[in-house]
């Protein structure tokens, strides 16, 4: 049962990262077939583990300021800054409307 | 030869009575460095920020005030730990050239306790990976290729192309860390483990490599793999040093909410002579295909050691460990496609120039960020987390996480003590032969026998055990109970002394030495 090309630029839209190529595919593909192998374990009335620690109480800490102003240095690795802002493009514009617009363009 | 406590007895006595200095010591491991630089096993050496440590170390001793077992001790860092400061890459280009703006908390414990923080070292790509052979700054040389035994048992060709052809891997994905402790170039490395990242390449290259119980350590500014089960790993070259290290890392973080309350003490081994009330327990499932008959004659061999010395050796069942593997697979991708979220070139790490869209720029930047295997196990767990799949496989697995955790359970309940283990299936491969087989594969059968610990959170511990007909050397894992590391360790201490691990017999070592790096075996071969 192959992965549908509907799911697949689906998950390259989820992840933002892509396939690149049949390889990266077939990739997938082995890696399902692989987790299939859990269907084999009998698991009724099993309740999923989220954490090891589930016996214990999370901590939690006094909602109090104990750090932070640190602007400068976390200011420091980002590329594209302006005064105390992050810069990123123009966003909105979902990846496949681009594609959408640019063969639009390319045909004109 | 009677086994010394290394760090206490010898390096840091050497350092109290001042027969040599922390400067001499940090200066000696830069100087190794660079002449083991054909191993890899660093990607960034803090030469200066060293040198000024050791500085500091040597004027605490000098007025009689060292701030402990670890001051002015040499120790190198595995690259996914942030280091105020110092470049911090996960072997990744996603992140060359991003200076951690503050310490992991297990690093600044080390800081903390005096110790010289020489390096970060190399790693698989965002510690996915079990060879630390897919990093950006290539793969890492194991440095027993290049050991006398090893050589002596290599079919003769042209002595260089030996050399240059057959050198064997670290196993990963903290191969770095491993071979940095192997060829004496530090004391101590820190590592992680999510699979068992600290125990295989500790097998592969004979140093002790200890996983805590997950809680136990903080992982607050371990870039995360998997949340539920990373947790730093300690590699040492004897089992006491790892108790040292586990002493000065472990207890409570409010910075890290998934670490225990509970008031941890550390503890100092005691010199175990009786076994009698211990109960080993040997999985009958861990003798998985692929085991090479010369380890399965090995974990034979160990187990017989504990019952000649009185202990209860029982043969026991870990019905699901074979799925442990997958399950893993599954929770591993899930959550790895989670936590690679994070990287979008906004506020750190690599950025792309694509200017067009903020989709544009996320998706470019995480193509031209990320390896192969990264971008893999993103697909996948989304894949695996998608509406109509998430019950079928993300929920599934968590389902079989818990019965693999109930495995352990009930054999722990039915008073055995201890698990003990192969901790990998076969002595080091050539590197040629490694890159054969893709990652994921390889990951999957190396991880075999390590991953359930980590899938159960318990501590485990490779402990090197002998060298293989190749002359390589061969370890066995001890898994223990939750948070019962001091009994773990005591056991695991026991078996070390037991075995007398060969010493490498490594050139440039010998060049070097001057007895201080030697520090806790005399050399007595087994």
């Amino acid at each position: 049962q192959k992965v549908s090309v509907e799911v697949l630029a689906h998950l390259e839209q989820l992840a933002l990262v892509d396939f690149r190529d049949l390889e990266g595919v077939e990739r997938l593909q082995k890696a399902i077939q692989f987790a299939d192998q859990l269907h084999e374990v009998n698991t009724d009335g099993v309740e999923p583990m989220d954490s090891v620690l589930e016996d214990r109480c999370l901590y939690l800490r006094e909602d109090d300021v104990t750090e932070g102003n640190c602007t400068k240095e976390l200011l420091e690795n980002a590329r594209e800054k302006v005064e105390e802002y992050f810069v990123a493009p123009p966003g909105n514009i979902p990846l496949a409307k681009l594609e959408e617009q640019e063969a639009f363009l390319q045909g004109s | 030869a009677a086994m010394k406590d290394g760090l206490r007895s010898q390096v840091s006595a050497a350092l109290k009575e001042g027969r040599v200095t922390p400067t001499e010591l940090c200066q000696r491991c830069l100087a190794l460095i660079k002449s083991t630089k054909f191993l890899n096993a660093y990607i960034t050496v803090a030469e200066e920020t060293a040198l000024k440590q050791a500085e500091e170390s040597e004027k605490r001793y000098k007025r009689g005030q060292p701030l402990g077992v670890l001051d002015g001790i040499p120790i190198a860092v595995k690259d996914n730990f942030n280091t105020a400061g110092i470049e911090t890459t996960c072997a990744s280009n996603m992140l060359k050239g991003y200076i951690s703006p503050y310490n992991a908390t297990v690093v600044q414990k080390l800081l903390d306790h005096g110790a010289v923080l020489l390096g970060k070292t190399n790693l698989d790509e965002f510690a996915m990976g079990s060879g630390s052979t897919d990093g950006v700054f290539g793969p890492v040389r194991n440095p027993w290729s290049y050991s006398e035994q090893y050589k002596e048992k290599s079919v003769p060709k042209s002595h260089s192309e030996d050399e240059e052809s057959n050198w064997v891997i670290t196993g990963g994905s903290s191969g770095g860390s491993a071979a940095a402790v192997s060829s004496f170039t530090c004391f101590a490395a820190l590592g992680s483990d999510t699979g068992g990242s600290t125990r295989n390449p500790a097998a592969h290259c004979g140093v002790v490599g200890l996983k805590p119980t997950y809680g136990l350590i903080s992982r607050h500014g371990l870039i995360p793999l998997v949340n539920s089960m990373d947790v730093p790993g300690i590699l040492t070259r004897c089992v006491d040093d790892a108790a040292v290290l586990l002493g000065s890392l472990a207890g409570h973080d409010p910075k890290d909410s998934t670490t225990i309350q509970d008031d941890f003490k550390p503890f100092e081994l005691p010199n175990l002579t009786d076994v009698s009330k211990l109960s080993i327990g040997i999985p009958k499932e861990y003798h998985a295909s692929g085991l090479s008959s010369e380890i399965l004659a090995l974990w034979s061999k160990a187990a017989d050691l504990f019952k000649n010395a009185g202990a209860k050796v029982v043969e026991v069942s870990l019905p699901h460990t074979r799925y442990s593997i997958v399950c893993y697979h599954v929770l591993c991708t899930a959550e790895v496609a989670s936590n690679m979220a994070r990287f979008d070139g906004l506020e750190y790490g690599h950025r792309s120039d694509t200017k067009d869209s903020t989709e544009r720029m996320y998706a470019a930047t995480r193509r031209e960020g990320f390896n192969d295997v990264v971008r893999g196990r993103i697909l996948s767990g989304n894949y695996f987390l998608l509406k109509q799949n998430y019950e079928k496989y993300f929920v599934k697995a968590q389902k079989v996480r818990r019965l693999i955790a109930n495995d352990f359970v009930k054999v722990f309940r039915s008073g055995v003590d201890i698990l003990l283990t192969p901790t990998t299936l076969s002595d080091a491969a050539p590197y040629t032969e490694f890159i054969q087989e893709d990652n994921r594969t390889r990951s999957a059968q190396d991880d075999i026998l390590t991953q359930a610990a980590n899938m159960a959170g318990l501590p485990a511990i490779n402990v090197p055990t002998a060298l293989s007909e190749r002359g390589l050397p061969v370890g066995l894992q001890f898994i223990g109970r939750s948070f019962q590391e001091k009994q773990l360790l005591t056991v695991a201490k026991w078996f070390e002394k037991q075995v007398q691990f060969p010493v490498i017999q490594l050139e440039e070592v010998k060049r070097h030495d001057d007895g201080v790096f030697q520090h806790q075996k005399s050399a007595s071969f087994s």
